[in-house]
């Protein structure tokens, strides 16, 4: 009991610094790694919950395969650096994390509102409770259909992303005519590899 | 162990996520953001599900992963025909669908 309440302490407090490390890093590629580390203490969480599925799925499939996708797409992109609430507008640099704060509070009182407090996580759970077993039957008896359609939206999702990244004449086209455009406003800073064109203010 | 804690917890990250998303301005970093305010949902989720003893809640997150996935795909795709496109890489600069 108390080993469980040590390990959702630790837990709990390395997923937050990684939740905070995604949000505050400057650098996207910093983010996608605190990203990972927060995965992988919500799988800690999710193991201390008995969802033994779940969480190798989550280390395995997210902090794995997702994970070096992005990893794969920043380092293509190479994002700029990029300082918190940098050159936002003053507006959303006060409201946003404010708003943050409002819904966190919100939902607090929500939950202590609810008289969850009195259920513990020790509750009944039949025997191989989110086991991968348990898991598989529940997902071709019971929730045999939502699974088809999910596995249909991965397919159109996976499609998708084909069109949209393959390099075809048309776009070419457009940028070759981009290209072309005067530049209105110079490039703010050195490091600022591309002036900003009319095209880019007026059509997209 | 109560099951508030846990609620309490995917709040907190979801807020996190939430002001992340408001905050920054590279897409990549919000798609990033968005997955915590998933994830955020998914310890939710199974915080029930045991509460419950139901296996439903896991299947549940299961599904909620495979959105993530996708939505991160397409995203992903999208930031790379814009970077293509030699477009700023920038949700501020990006204003044409403001009207």
């Amino acid at each position: 009991m108390l080993a469980e309440q040590i390990l959702f302490l630790l837990a709990a407090a390395v997923a937050l610094a990684g939740a905070f490390g995604v949000v505050a890093a400057r650098n996207p590629f910093y983010s996608v790694l605190a990203l990972v580390v927060h995965l992988i203490a919500l799988a800690v969480l999710f193991l201390l919950l008995r969802a033994e599925f779940i969480a190798a799925a989550q280390v395995v499939v997210y902090a794995g395969a997702v994970m070096v996708m992005y990893l794969f797409v920043v380092a293509y992109v190479g994002g700029d650096e990029e300082k918190l609430g940098d050159q936002r507008s003053p507006l959303v640099a006060t409201f946003g994390p404010l708003f943050a704060l409002a819904l966190f509070v919100e939902l607090a009182i929500a939950v202590a509102g609810s008289g969850l407090a009195a259920l513990d996580s020790e509750g009944s759970g039949a025997p191989g409770f989110g086991s991968p077993g348990a898991v598989g039957e529940l997902l071709l008896e019971r929730f045999l259909l939502p699974f088809e359609a999910v596995s249909l939206l991965l397919l159109a999702a996976a499609v998708g992303a084909v069109v949209l990244a393959r390099r075809r004449r048309g776009l070419e086209d457009l940028e070759a005519e981009l290209a072309s455009e005067p530049a209105l406003v110079e490039p703010l800073s050195p490091t600022a590899a591309l002036p900003v064109r009319a095209g880019v203010r007026g059509g997209w | 162990m109560s099951i508030a804690w846990y609620l309490t917890l995917a709040a907190l990250l979801f807020a996190v996520g939430a002001g992340g998303v408001l905050v920054r301005r590279n897409p990549l970093v919000v798609l990033l953001c968005l997955e915590l305010m998933l994830n955020a949902g998914n310890l939710a989720l199974l915080g029930f599900a045991r509460m419950w003893g139901d296996g439903a809640g896991q299947v549940f997150a299961l599904v909620v992963m495979v959105i993530a996935a996708c939505e991160v795909v397409v995203g992903l795709g999208i930031v790379v025909a814009m970077h293509r496109l030699r477009l700023p890489i920038d949700v501020d600069e990006l204003r044409g669908l403001r009207g």
